[in-house]
Order: structure tokens, then sequence, then C-alpha cells
């Protein structure tokens, strides 16, 4: 939506966000209206609720007529405010981006930020109190988990399982060294520093280390919305995204621990000992209770062919249920939901359909979004409501301390790790990592956890703690953009994997096992590929359905590569234009001589008019949606799978089409004395349909010779486009498997004898010696062709477009 | 006894493996023993079949190649040199070694060398270039018996194309360094530092 409103320049951007500010004070004035009728309507619950009111006493509803209109606010009142909190965050979202230059200097969460604290100013300003909206139970068990698991389920596992040493060391030594290094500071400077009378010199030192444990943790909603923005390299992403995430479990160790500590009021060796036993468990348990859940999800994939629209639900059910479920044992929950989205993604995304995976994705993304803008707004909010208690020591102490602690930790640490890595930690590296250890609302919402009775200097924490929380947000968070520009640290590599990519590093991985082998070395790549073995030899089996358990991962990149293409070449129009980024389409520069640019692709393609480009366009339309209208009715339960009705069969026809077009003007350019005709000629319509076996169509048999089949498409191009050059291509050369066998729907004739068709469909011209491979292939191929197309989704019309967005 | 002394590494030879390969000394002597226990005929070469008898490579999809890469052109043994001579690819780079000898041949390790003997493991035929067959053979190794050779010519023939910048439909040796730019060059490291 974004490009829209920059397309209609800045009198459109100015246009919506008048529009937003007057959104916005809309809500904000609904808003305290609700809050002031909500205490309003307190005291008189009876009224409301007697929406039967004729039973009630005779105070009611005597003499009144008829309320044709009433206003009954109460029983709506806690989902319209629910709703009312998260459209003000959507709108906020869109608000940033049309605001012009807003969001290149200041990142997304100080303005979210900021704006809950206007709202909780309004809302104190006229008067009502501010409610508690920060609520430890809604952030942990609501807002925290969709982020987490969009995190989880796409986090790059290669990266992440090579830097993983770097990453534990840093997430458990450097939070501890941080928890003990303010803490103990903090109380030394509470009992040196003050008089002895002062309120500090009452904090213990469990309190203060508490404190510590607290305000020590990378907080990963706030490095993921302030890295998001500034797009590093994966490496420095990687450590410390990876750190912010597993740093939870020692996060939650040291909380119970100091929590319980300071309750009983001693500490024996035992209890330290059993301190360190209880993080290994709730570390471990976390990733055991994931993983657990990652299988029970990927299993109960493997069943779900017939029911493909409750797919995405199993995926978000289980690791919820996984997060929970270590809740309730006071094991890591963010742990086990990180576990459990990366072990079931790749067996899951192997079983289920394309749309569910579109549709887990944007839920996904959609979801982590809101909860990201929420968590920053009731931030602000949270602020404004207190309760507050500023003490300028302790504040500005702990500010000072959190820094020094996460540099002094940083470099220190990364001395000891890059003995051990291949790869070493440059200082601008450290820099970046030390810089970019942001807290965040995690911190916030385990003070606010801390009972009164046992914490009685709750309040200066929390100030502390949300100071801190401001400073490194909004400073930090401000100044790490500029200051990743002015060291010029290395960008995120825009580059797309490629085939190369994939091919050559499974070739290397192959390679160094090999040589670590021969040196009689178990080492990374050693394990690496025994767990790929195992992977491969019995896990698959059990977790993925049917053939695709025996798809090599070379195999499936490759396929997942062609869908993506063929949706692109859909989405930049057919194909008509062939955009040059494309490398297996760019077809044309093997015929002209130099230079393989834009222009020499054009001047190959004929140049159709306008008109004509139109007229090929709106018949391709009209096809694809005449074949939808033939479509028997279904119900939701059984959806009936009609392989014409989704244009992916198209596409890949299309591309294949293409792909053999151009390899055979290849090779026939010294006799090209005509360009060929654009890849959606009329002669591939019509190929596409006459073939078809199980159309209502019904051509007439296909003349030797004769392009022109009767089919009814035909005769209504024929007129327009007959002065479209056409060539006779033969196609000699044996179609790949992937296109041919989507057409054993289409016609599965032998079709040797008409080769000299030209454009026209068939099935492989192999010698089908081996009946068993053969079939093997065209089993996989149905399937896999069942897969793309066995779920047309909950309503055919709106799929219309919706096969062709990525 | 006597023939057993013989079979001690010398301090020169060490030194000059050092030199050569960049291994430390206890890197080179663990080597050695590897070397050794390996050496079932005992004559102070490695023949191919003692390197197949080592269980992982023979289900590694490019075991054949790699023992191959360890044997110069024709030969049928290799020696010590020759065995740290090939493993010396496998060094992580050092960066400062650049700065030392301008004038000097590269280290083995060097990015450049990495990438060449990857290339070779390629390039079966030594002519510079990986075809299409070539290309086909190495998937065929990686991918399996399960897969047609539509499908696996179709991954070659996109793969080329990807790669192929000059339009002689081979992947040329510059051509590969800038296609494989982006796998990161210190995968292809293995880390010694278990030996020192």
């Amino acid at each position: 939506m974004p490009s829209r409103t920059v397309s209609h320049g800045s009198s459109g951007r100015l246009r919506g966000l008048f529009l937003m500010m007057v959104l916005v004070f809309l809500e904000s004035s609904v808003f305290t209206l609700a809050f002031a009728s909500s205490d309003q309507h307190s005291p008189t619950t009876a009224h409301s609720d007697g929406r039967k009111a004729t039973d009630h006493g005779s105070h009611n509803n005597t003499g009144k007529a008829f309320p044709v209109l009433d206003l009954n606010y109460e029983n709506v009142r806690v989902p319209f405010e629910i709703s009312l909190w998260v459209l003000l965050a959507s709108l906020m979202k869109l608000g940033f981006h049309l605001v012009p230059h807003l969001s290149n200097i200041v990142p997304e969460s100080c303005l979210l930020i900021v704006v809950g604290l206007l709202v909780g100013g309004i809302i104190r300003g006229t008067g009502e109190t501010v409610p508690p909206v920060l609520d430890s139970k809604l952030f942990f068990y609501i807002l925290l988990p969709p982020i987490i698991l969009d995190a989880g389920y796409f986090l790059p596992i290669r990266p992440f399982m090579e830097n993983l040493g770097t990453i534990l060391i840093f997430a458990v030594v450097g939070t501890l060294w941080n928890a003990f290094f303010v803490g103990g500071l903090l109380y030394g400077v509470c009992q040196i520093g003050t008089e002895s009378s002062s309120i500090l010199s009452r904090i213990g030192l469990l309190q203060c280390l508490l404190f510590g444990s607290i305000i020590s943790a990378v907080d990963p909603v706030a490095v993921l919305a302030v890295f998001e923005e500034i797009h590093i390299n994966e490496l420095l992403h990687i450590l410390v995204f990876g750190e912010s995430l597993l740093n939870d479990a020692v996060t939650v160790v040291l909380y119970h621990l100091f929590e319980e500590f300071s309750g009983i009021g001693t500490v024996t060796l035992v209890k330290g000992f059993l301190g360190v036993i209880s993080f290994f468990v709730v570390a471990l348990g976390g990733v055991l209770v994931g993983v657990l859940y990652g299988i029970l999800a990927a299993f109960t994939s493997r069943f779900t062919s017939h029911t493909r629209v409750i797919e995405p639900l199993f995926v978000f059910l289980y690791s919820y249920m996984a997060y929970l479920s270590a809740e309730i044992f006071h094991l890591s929950g963010i742990m086990a939901l990180i576990a459990c989205g990366a072990v079931m993604r790749p067996y899951v995304e192997a079983n289920i359909s394309h749309k569910s995976h579109t549709t887990i994705k944007y839920f996904l993304k959609m979801w982590s979004s809101v909860s990201e803008t929420l968590i920053f707004i009731f931030l602000g909010v949270a602020t404004v409501a207190g309760p507050h208690d500023w003490n300028w020591t302790f504040v500005t102490v702990t500010v000072i301390l959190c820094l020094v602690a996460r540099v002094i930790g940083v470099v220190g640490l990364t001395f000891i790790i890059n003995k051990f890595r291949i790869v070493k930690l440059t200082t601008k590296d450290q820099f970046i990592i030390a810089y970019g250890g942001l807290r965040g609302a995690i911190a916030f919402s385990l003070g606010f956890l801390l009972e009164k009775d046992h914490f009685p200097e709750r309040e200066i924490f929390l100030t502390a703690i949300i100071t801190v929380i401001f400073f490194t947000v909004f400073v930090q968070g401000m100044t790490i953009k500029p200051l990743v520009e002015l060291l010029a640290v290395k960008k995120k590599q825009e580059a797309k994997r490629s085939i190369n990519e994939e091919i050559h590093t499974q070739f290397l991985d192959h390679l160094l096992t090999g040589i670590e082998d021969i040196c009689g070395h178990y080492g990374h790549h050693h394990w690496k590929d025994k767990l790929n073995r195992f992977n491969k030899k019995y896990v698959k089996k059990c977790l993925i359905a049917g053939e695709r358990s025996k798809e090599p991962q070379l195999i499936a990149f490759y396929h997942k590569m062609e869908m993506k293409q063929a949706i692109q070449l859909v989405e930049s129009g057919g194909g008509i234009k062939l955009p040059s980024a494309m490398p297996s389409t760019v077809s044309m520069q093997n015929i002209q001589p130099r230079p393989p640019t834009k222009p020499a692709a054009e001047r190959a393609i004929p140049q159709l008019s306008k008109t004509k480009e139109e007229e090929i366009r709106k018949i391709l339309r009209t096809n694809l949606q005449r074949t939808r209208q033939r479509l028997r009715s279904y119900n939701r339960h059984t959806l009936v799978a009609d392989p014409y009705e989704d244009g992916l069969s198209d596409l890949f026809l299309k591309k294949q089409k293409m792909f053999q077009i151009e390899k055979k003007l290849k090779e026939m350019n010294t006799y090209l004395t005509v360009p060929a005709p654009p890849p959606d000629s009329p002669t591939m319509c019509r190929a596409r349909l006459a073939s078809g076996k199980h159309t209502d169509f019904k051509p007439d048999q296909v003349q030797k010779g004769n392009k022109m089949c009767s089919d009814p498409q035909a005769y209504s191009i024929k007129p327009a486009l007959n002065k479209v050059p056409m060539i006779q291509v033969d196609l000699a050369s044996p179609q790949s498997p992937d296109s041919v066998n989507l057409l054993d729907e289409f016609g599965q004739a032998n079709q040797q004898e008409e080769e000299e068709q030209g454009l026209m469909m068939k099935p492989p011209s192999r010698p089908r010696e081996g009946k068993k491979p053969g079939e093997e292939d065209e089993a996989k191929d149905q399937q896999k062709l069942m897969r793309c197309l066995s779920d047309p989704g909950p309503s055919a019309d709106e799929d219309e477009d919706g096969a062709f967005l990525p | 006894m006597g023939s057993r002394a013989s079979r001690l590494l010398r301090e020169e030879e060490i030194e000059e493996i050092k030199k050569e390969t960049g291994f430390s000394h206890s890197q080179i002597t663990r080597l050695y023993s590897r070397f050794t226990s390996l050496d079932k005929g005992e004559n102070g070469t490695l023949s191919r079949e003692d390197f197949q008898r080592i269980p992982e490579l023979a289900i590694n999809p490019l075991g054949d190649r790699i023992i191959n890469a360890f044997f110069p052109e024709g030969e049928d043994q290799v020696n010590f040199r020759g065995f740290m001579r090939t493993l010396a690819h496998f060094r992580p780079i050092e960066d400062n070694e650049k700065n030392k000898n301008p004038s000097a041949t590269e280290p083995l390790n060097s990015r450049t060398n990495k990438l060449l003997f990857a290339f070779r493991l390629y390039d079966l035929d030594r002519d510079d270039k990986i075809s299409r067959d070539e290309l086909l053979q190495v998937l065929r190794m990686m991918v399996g018996v399960n897969i047609s050779d539509e499908q696996l010519g179709s991954i070659a023939d996109r793969t080329i194309q990807e790669a192929d910048t000059n339009g002689d439909s081979c992947i040329s040796f510059n051509e590969f360094i800038k296609a494989s730019f982006v796998v990161n060059i210190h995968i292809c490291t293995v880390v010694f530092s278990f030996l020192s």
C-alpha cells in the first residue's frame, strides 16, 4: 500500500496523513468516552443486565416506550476496548509510513512508545485512571508468543547452527555476567554511596541481584524492531537476535532463583548448586518440549491432505501449546516455541499446500506485527500509569552500569570466542553487538510481576527499568542506523538464493565431511552429515507424506524456485515483456550477439501493438475465468480438486514453453527470418486447451501441419491476430517430466506422429523402458500436482488473483 | 626396529612441510600418525585402496573424487608430502599472510586456491571448464538414483544459465568464483585446531 501512496505523490501522502490524524483523534476521543462511560455504567450494572427488563422490578420500564434505540455498552465493553486498542495500533503503523522522512530518522518502536505516552496522557488528562494495560499475563500469554513464533518459524537454521556456540556463550555467560555485575555493583553503590537511613540502603543484595537479572536480558522484541530497519548483515543479525532468544532460559532461572531466595532470606551452597542444575533443566527441558510438539505437528500435517483449510491452525495450536506446556513447568517457554517452530518447519512445509504455507506466513507476520506495535504502545501507556518512584542515584547508576557491563561483557567474550571461530569477529562487529543490546518489554513485565510485599522497592525498580528501556530504545535505537552507515558495517546482501549456491553449498558440505573423515576428525561437518543421514533415513519417512519423503533437498529447492518464478512470471504480465531480472527466462540474449541488456531482449521479441497485447491478455483472462465457471458446487469440508481451475498449471506450461522456445531458438538462430511469436501467442493458448482430454471443449481432431484447430478460443482470436508471424518450432527434445506429467491429465495419447505440429503439448517422448521409474515419477508428479491444486481455498471467486500473489 | 625408525618423521622434513603448507609442528605430527595408521602396506605411501578403507568415505557421494584429488596426475601412490599439500588447502585463511610476501606464490589455503581445488573436483578432464555433462555427473552423485535424467538435465541447464556470462554454456573458473561468491568461503575450511 505504501507504494500506491508514493505514486500519488506528496499531495496524496498529505491527504492520507490528514485523514489519519482525523481518525486518530476520533479514536482517542472514543477511547476516553469509553473509559468515562465505563465508570458511569459500572455502578448501574443491574440496569444494563436487565435486557429482559420486563421481569425486573417496577422501577424499570413502567410507562416507558419500547426502546427502539438503546445504548448498552457494558456488554461489549471488553471486546470493544480490545478492538479499539488493536485498531489504534494498526492505524499508527499505517500513519508512520505516510509521514515523509519520519520513518527514516526515528525507528518505529520509538514512535509507538511516544504514541502510548500520548494516549496515556490523554486518558490521565481526562481524569480517569489509566488502565494497567501491560498486565503480565496479557503480555506473556497473548502478546509475546506470536512474535517469538514468527521468529522461530522463520529462523534461518543454517547460520544459527553455524554460530550456535558463539550465540550460546553470549546468551548464557554474557547474561550471567551482566546480571551479577549490575546487581553487585548496584548493591555496593546503594550501601556505600548513600546515607544509611535512605531507602536505597535498605535494598538487600538479593534484591539487587534480582534487579540485575531482570535488567540484563537483551529483549528479542526490541532487537527485532530495531534491527529490522537497519538491514545489517546476516551474521550480526543472527548473533544479536539469537542471543536475545536464548537468554530467556538464563533470565527465567535467575529470576525464580533470586525471587525465591529473597523470599526465604538465606542462601546455601546447595541451593546455589540446585540453581545451576535448574538452569540446564529449564533450557533443555524447554527445548525438549518444543521438539516434542514440533514432531507432533509434523506428524499431524502428514494426514491433512484432505482438509487443507485447517492446516495453518495446527501449526499455530501446537506451537502455542508448546509454549504453555513449558510455562506450566516453569521451563523456558521461548526456547520451547523456537524449538517447536524450527523443528516442525521442514516437515510441515513438505506436507502442506502452497496456500496454507502462504496463510501461515502472513498470519504469523500479521500477528507478530500487531503484537509488537501493541507492546510498544502499552509500554508508553504503562509509563504514564506509574506508579513511579524516581531516585536519581539509582536510575543513573543503573543506566551507566548496564552500558558498561554490556561493553565489557561483549569485548571480553569475543576475545575468548575468537580463538575458536573461523571467521573472527572484528571490532566493528563487537561494537554493533554491544550497541544492539536493547532492553524491552520483557524486563518491564518481569518487574511488574514482583510482589509489593516482598519487594517494597518495587517502584524504584520499575522506574529504573523503564528508564533503561527508554534509553536503549530511543538513544540506541535512533542512533544505530547512522552509526551503521558511519562505520560502513556490511549490510545484508539482497541476492536471492540461487541454484548455484545450493549446489555449491551441498557440494562443499560433502567435500569437507570427506576431508574430516580422512583426517580422522569428528568435527562439525561429520556430525552434521550424520544428522542429515539419520534425518533422511528415518525421520523424513515418518513425518512427510507420500513420495516427497524421498525427495532430495536439492530437488525440493529447485521446485520451490521454479514455483516462485512461475508466479513471478504471471505477475509480470504473463511473460510478454521478459524482465531481465529472471535468469532462466532471459532467453533472447543467446541469439543476439551482444549486449544482453534489456533493449536487446526487447528487440528480439516482436513488438505487438498495445491493442494486440490487450487482446491477448483479455483472452487469457477469459479463458481462465471460463474454466472456473465450470466448477461444480462444493462444500467447505470436501474441497473438490479441479485441476483446471487453478492457474498454476497454466503457469507451469507457459514457463516450460518459454524455456523450450528459447532452447530451440538458440539452436535455430541462423535460420531465423521472422521473430518468434510471443510466448502467449494464440498458438499456445489454443494448444494448451486443445489437447485437453477431459475438458468440455471437445476440439476437433488436430490436423497435421495445421495449427488452426477448431476450438472456441481460436475463433475469437483468429481474425485479430492472424498478422502475428508464427514459426513452426520443432520440439524434438524431450520435455522435462515436470511439465509433462502435469499434462497427463490433458493428453496421454502417444503423439509421436504429431511432432511436426509445432507448439503442441506432448507427453514425454522418452522411451518407456522402465515402467517402474516412470510410474514413480508420474505418481510423484501427480502428487506434486495435487499438492498445488488440491486446495482451491474457501471460495473460487476470490481465488482469482490469489493464486498469483506470492 | 630399523624399518620403524625410518618411518618416523625427521625434523628437516617437518620444517619443510611447515614452510610449504603452514601447518604447525604438532599438527604435522598428529597428521603423520593418522597417515601411518591409514598406510596398511607400511611403505610410506597411500594408495587408493587405503583411502577407500575409511568407512565414511564410502558413503560420501563425492568420496571417489576426493580420493582422486590427493593423487597427482597419473600416479597411484601419494606420500606424506603430497598428503599434507592437499590438506593444506583446508586450513583457515590467514589474512596477515598476504602482507608478508607480496611476490611469493599464493599460500595453498588462499581463497583462490580453495576455490580452485573445489573447481577441479567438478572439472574432471581438466579443461578449465565445467561442461554440462560434468555438472550432470556431480548432480547425479549428490542426488541419488531416484531422479530422472530430464529433471537433472533441467537443473543443470538452469545452473549453467545462471552462472554462464560469456555464453559458452560451460562454467569457467571465473564464472565459478562469481557464482559462488555469496557462499561464504570460510565454509571451505576444516577446523584443524583439534590437532594443536
